[in-house]
């Protein structure tokens, strides 16, 4: 296998190139009480037809970080340090012409939520070519992009005929997936999914799930999902970062991590979801709150609630540090964290 | 719709601030309950000031509102500390017993070309009646230009423009005040309990708000002038604020009930047990009452107004006002002069203008603070 | 077994389908179309189900938030009964203290303008309870017992000076202050962050033992069902479809749309395969509904008796677990077909 460059649109590409580095992003939002530290030095890689999977708490980063990587940050946002590259190319350094290119073609997105922002006046497939005419270059024309459209709705399990009607004529559910149509339709090579299925019934998010996951396999795509819900996350993804108050706190395979979660954050946080399946109640729960970003704790910044804390937490910040096979944690006493989930604590 | 979900974010991560309370629980309880409200009322009132004095737009409002109020008051006290003797600067019965006076030439009817220097054979009859065509006479001025202990001139009748001008913030402040409070507590009851209820309550009050806004304000008061023969300030006061209150405020402040009405905290309080009373004067009203106090400031500009207009149109039977200022000016003929006679159009015009601004802006302030949104972070 | 605490009785809710002002309405949505279930005394009752199943509708006629079409609901304590669906106006103020809620949004189950001792002893305040100081007191011994500590720097603070968390503390603690025998819990966690739902479900358990409360609580997620409810209701379109003993009914659903409810959720283990979802699509309102199963549409299994008779009766299949369904076989007694 040669390493050939990665152009847009190859699915063939060895899936162990990157498509997307994020290396040592700082971004902040200022307010009038002071700076938030709302992301803190995250550096992650998403490789050809990996699904990559953000997850935390409100207000941890994961959606800046998603936002960020669009450039669609909110306006009292600032990066301090750090570069995001896409296929090599610095984002942060493009005019906003260039991301304009950038977005849709190269990432796309399926926002919580998006479902409800579609313009109840214009039928659903005059939407998704209005996106597709500022997209293509050259322009489609009407029939090829109405082809591709049909294409695309085919993939996420909708008639092409809907493409003539107008939104109101469409379940949650299937608004959903068009917009997951509607973000397929410029064949990006980057899809970032965030909370896509947080508003669905269980049984409508399990087959927008599988939706996602068929089409990300046959499409060869990359995918970022962010969400709150560890279980979706479990779901669809082979990589999981988990972060914790702007910091990625343990990066790893999500079978591993799953499996052996060695970031105290994180086996907390698995201790004490509740789940249909294994023992009824859990003894680990989570104590305390997340943390004010205004005025972040020193050193580790899960200290305050993590029982394995010392003195080291207080005033040392650890470093990501690989300890297995593409696993990495954050956690001074990551070797102290129990091996079986659930285990009574200190 | 990605800014707004940053947003959230970032407010996620604010940390809530403490008020500053007893430490001990014991202390706490036994301090009376009204001196800790208190206090929070205080704690209220300067974050929002807080919030307020960084909208420029508010604070230059409030400055100019503090100089009116200020020639509100001042001037009763320089007539009754004799500063000002009553009978040369009572703003109505006053007149200067010795005005300047000035040489003008006798000319025909209708060849008057020059006020100042020229006076028509006609009005000379009045003062000199001996005097012939071109001959040059001696005339006391009135209106009087600004000097002679009167810093803004005279007016037609003599009587000291500055003591009328004050005088005047005093009337504006009495009415726009009555109006505001008047529509306000009409708007706020009657679109809570139209929310609250629903049902034929609403349908009529709403149908009664619908006929009033059909109907320009100004005509309506024209017409009922004829009912009241001439306004006396405080009918013109109460006619704006039901006017107000019963029209277009009650619509806006019913449609911000109707989103507090369905708030979960409502149905707490049913489950509580409280009374329809209860819920609507604890949960509804409070909830209501930023964007009532909104809509006071602006009833206060649309008040000062309607009432220089009316008097302008000599439908008021008020004293003094910056209104009736511009009226007398106008029914002396000084209205066409151009810049001759400012002091007559002038003052009361811009007084009539900048306090109507004013209230405005103050009303622009303080939706910074009733509408966080519009907040810049 | 002792008397139920709560008991109710075919309870139906109609809501009109508005055609104007002067005409009556033809159409109704049926959001929960005879419903009877019974909660014993310091049992908890789990009520799950997709969006629109009725389940929210069923609790907020149980606080009388909303008027019953029909049917009865029996609520007996300390030997008085009452029908809450039939409740005089002299006794409303004696019911009012003896059934509460707690609320999903706690963002929007605060009123603003007012402190956690406001919140709190509202109920005491309507109820006329106490003198201010002797309320005082009271809030803050409720504001120690569900967490919020030291309680005198909690007691007047505004609710935007607290947390998502803190908030529903608040909320719980006003739920309590009358000392019901009964709580209608309405999703009270789904709104919270993963890391403090755990932290407020554990509260809710420890407070139902030292209070000696019943909740009825109403989800959609069956994990969290799992976690708080002794007995699980399952609805779907304003019917009771299943309900039984929590573990009973998760490791063993009978009923096809309890089957693929539980199939479809997802579960934090990646090595965990689940079965296979076997229905389609999502679920409409039930208008004037015809008077087949309600589940047919979307059920895989469904034969010719389905299509042909009504809406199957909820009957008892073995393992105390009731189910409405025709093709559900009785432990050890062969199925109608």
């Amino acid at each position: 296998m040669t390493m050939t460059d990665s152009t847009p649109q190859s699915a063939s590409a060895p899936s162990s190139a990157p498509v997307l580095e994020v290396d040592g992003l700082v971004m902040h939002y200022e307010t009038e009480q002071g700076d938030v530290s709302a992301v803190e030095n995250v550096t992650f890689t998403l490789n050809h037809g990996q699904a990559l999977g953000l997850v935390g708490e409100s207000g941890c980063g994961k959606t800046s970080v998603a936002m960020s990587l669009l450039r669609l940050q909110a306006e009292n946002a600032k990066f301090l340090a750090g570069e995001i590259r896409l296929n090599g190319k610095n984002l942060l350094g493009v005019t906003e012409a260039e991301m304009r290119h950038h977005r849709w073609n190269d990432i796309s997105m399926v926002f919580q939520g998006a479902m409800n922002a579609w313009n109840p006046v214009y039928r659903v497939g005059d939407q998704i070519q209005e996106a597709m005419d500022l997209h293509y270059d050259p322009p489609l024309s009407k029939a090829e992009s109405w082809e591709k459209m049909g294409e695309t709705f085919e993939l996420v399990g909708l008639d092409p005929s809907m493409l003539e009607r107008y939104p109101h004529e469409f379940s949650g559910g299937m608004r959903q997936r068009a917009v997951i149509a509607m973000a397929l339709s410029c064949n990006p090579q980057i899809i970032i999914a965030d909370e896509p299925t947080t508003a669905l019934d269980v049984i409508v998010q399990d087959q927008i799930l599988k939706e996602m996951k068929k089409i990300q396999a046959d499409l060869g795509m990359s995918i970022i999902y962010i969400s709150h819900d560890i279980a979706v996350i479990a779901e669809v993804t082979d990589t999981i970062g988990v972060m914790y108050a702007g910091k990625l706190v343990e990066l790893g395979p999500t079978d591993e991590v799953f499996a052996r979660p060695k970031h105290p954050y994180a086996y907390l946080l698995l201790s004490s979801t509740p789940s249909v399946t294994g023992p009824r109640r859990k003894l680990a729960p989570l104590e305390g709150e997340p943390p004010n970003l205004l005025n972040p704790p020193t050193g580790c910044r899960f200290h305050p609630r993590c029982p394995f804390m010392t003195q080291q937490c207080v005033d040392e910040e650890p470093p990501l540090t690989e300890i297995g096979q593409n696993h990495q944690v954050a956690c001074w006493n990551w070797d102290q964290v129990p091996v079986t989930i659930g285990e009574k604590l200190p | 719709m990605t800014k707004t979900q940053d947003n959230i974010e970032t407010e996620a991560l604010l940390d809530p601030t403490s008020p500053e309370m007893p430490e001990s629980l014991e202390q706490l309880i036994e301090e009376p309950l009204w001196k800790i409200r208190l206090r929070l009322l205080r704690k209220t009132a300067s974050e929002n000031w807080v919030i307020f004095k960084k909208s420029k737009i508010g604070l230059v409002g409030l400055v100019i509102i503090g100089v009116f109020a200020l020639m509100a008051v001042v001037q009763p006290i320089l007539i009754a500390t004799d500063v000002w003797p009553g009978s040369i600067y009572d703003p109505v019965v006053g007149n200067e017993p010795n005005p300047p006076t000035s040489f003008k030439t006798i000319v025909p009817v209708g060849e008057v070309e020059d006020p100042l220097t020229q006076i028509s054979q006609r009005d000379a009859l009045l003062v000199a009646p001996l005097a012939n065509l071109g001959d040059e006479i001696q005339i006391r001025l009135q209106p009087a230009p600004p000097g002679n202990g009167h810093i803004l001139g005279t007016d037609p009748l003599g009587r000291d423009v500055m003591s009328q001008l004050m005088f005047g913030a005093r009337a504006a402040f009495a009415l726009g005040i009555v109006a505001a409070v008047v529509t306000v507590f009409l708007g706020t009851t009657i679109g809570s309990i139209s929310a609250y209820f629903g049902g034929i309550i609403d349908g009529f009050f709403m149908r009664l708000a619908d006929l009033l806004l059909m109907l320009p304000a100004l005509a309506l008061l024209v017409a009922l002038s004829s009912v009241f023969i001439d306004y006396e300030l405080w009918h013109l006061a109460v006619l704006i604020g039901v006017l107000g209150g019963f029209g277009g405020t009650a619509i806006v402040l019913k449609s911000q009930a109707l989103t507090v009405k369905v708030k979960p905290f409502v149905d707490a309080a049913r489950v509580a047990g409280g009374s329809n009373t209860r819920i609507i004067f604890t949960h509804i009203i409070p909830n209501v009452l930023p964007l009532s106090f909104l809509y006071m400031m602006f009833t206060v500009t649309a008040a000062i107004a309607l009432e220089a207009t009316l008097s302008f149109l000599g439908l008021s039977n008020i004293d003094m006002s910056w209104g009736i200022m511009l009226q007398l000016a106008q029914n002396e003929g000084y209205l066409l002069s151009g810049t001759r006679f400012w002091w007559l159009l002038f003052p009361a015009g811009a007084a009539v203008t900048l306090m109507a601004a004013a209230f405005y802006l103050v009303g622009r302030g303080m939706d910074e603070v009733v509408n966080p949104r519009l907040r810049r972070r | 077994m002792t008397e139920p605490l709560v008991q109710v009785e075919s309870l139906r809710k109609l809501f009109p389908i508005s055609k104007g002002m002067f005409r009556k309405a033809t159409d109704f949505v049926h959001a929960v179309d005879d419903v009877s279930f019974a909660i014993r005394p310091g049992e908890s009752l789990g009520l799950v189900g997709e969006s629109g199943c009725g389940k929210t509708t069923t609790g907020r006629m149980l606080v009388k938030l909303l008027d019953a079409t029909d049917g009865t609901i029996e609520m007996s304590h300390n030997g008085t009964r009452f029908d809450i669906a039939h409740i005089e106006k002299d006794e409303m103020k004696d019911f009012r203290g003896k059934v509460q809620m707690i609320f999903q949004d706690p963002y929007e189950s605060m009123n603003p303008r007012r402190t956690v001792f406001d919140t709190v002893a509202e109920p005491l305040a309507v109820q006329g309870i106490g003198k201010p100081n002797e309320r005082e007191e009271r809030v803050a011994e409720l504001l120690t017992r569900v967490g919020l500590t030291p309680a005198a720097s909690f007691l007047f603070r505004y609710p935007h000076e607290l947390s998502g968390g803190q908030r529903q503390r608040v909320a719980i603690a006003r739920a309590l202050v009358l000392g019901p025998s009964f709580v209608v819990a309405d999703e009270p966690t789904s709104m919270l962050d993963v890391s403090i739902r755990i932290s407020i479900m554990d509260l809710m358990l420890k407070l139902a033992e030292e209070f000696g409360v019943s909740y009825l609580y109403i989800t959609h997620d069956l994990a969290v069902a799992r976690y708080m409810c002794d007995r699980i209701a399952v609805m779907y379109l304003g019917k009771i479809v299943e309900i039984g003993n929590t573990e009973t009914v998760l490791s063993d659903p009978k009923h096809p749309y309890t089957k693929a409810l539980l199939s479809a959720v997802p579960v934090p283990d990646p090595s965990y395969k689940r079965p296979p979802v076997e229905i389609k699509g999502g679920i409409n309102k039930a208008i004037n509904p015809a008077p087949v199963c309600r589940f047919l549409q979307r059920c895989p299994i469904a034969t010719d008796y389905c299509r042909e008779n009504d809406h199957p009766p909820l009957e008892d299949k073995g393992d105390g677990v009731q189910v409405a369904c025709y093709l559900v076989e009785k432990k050890s007694a062969p199925a109608p077909v």
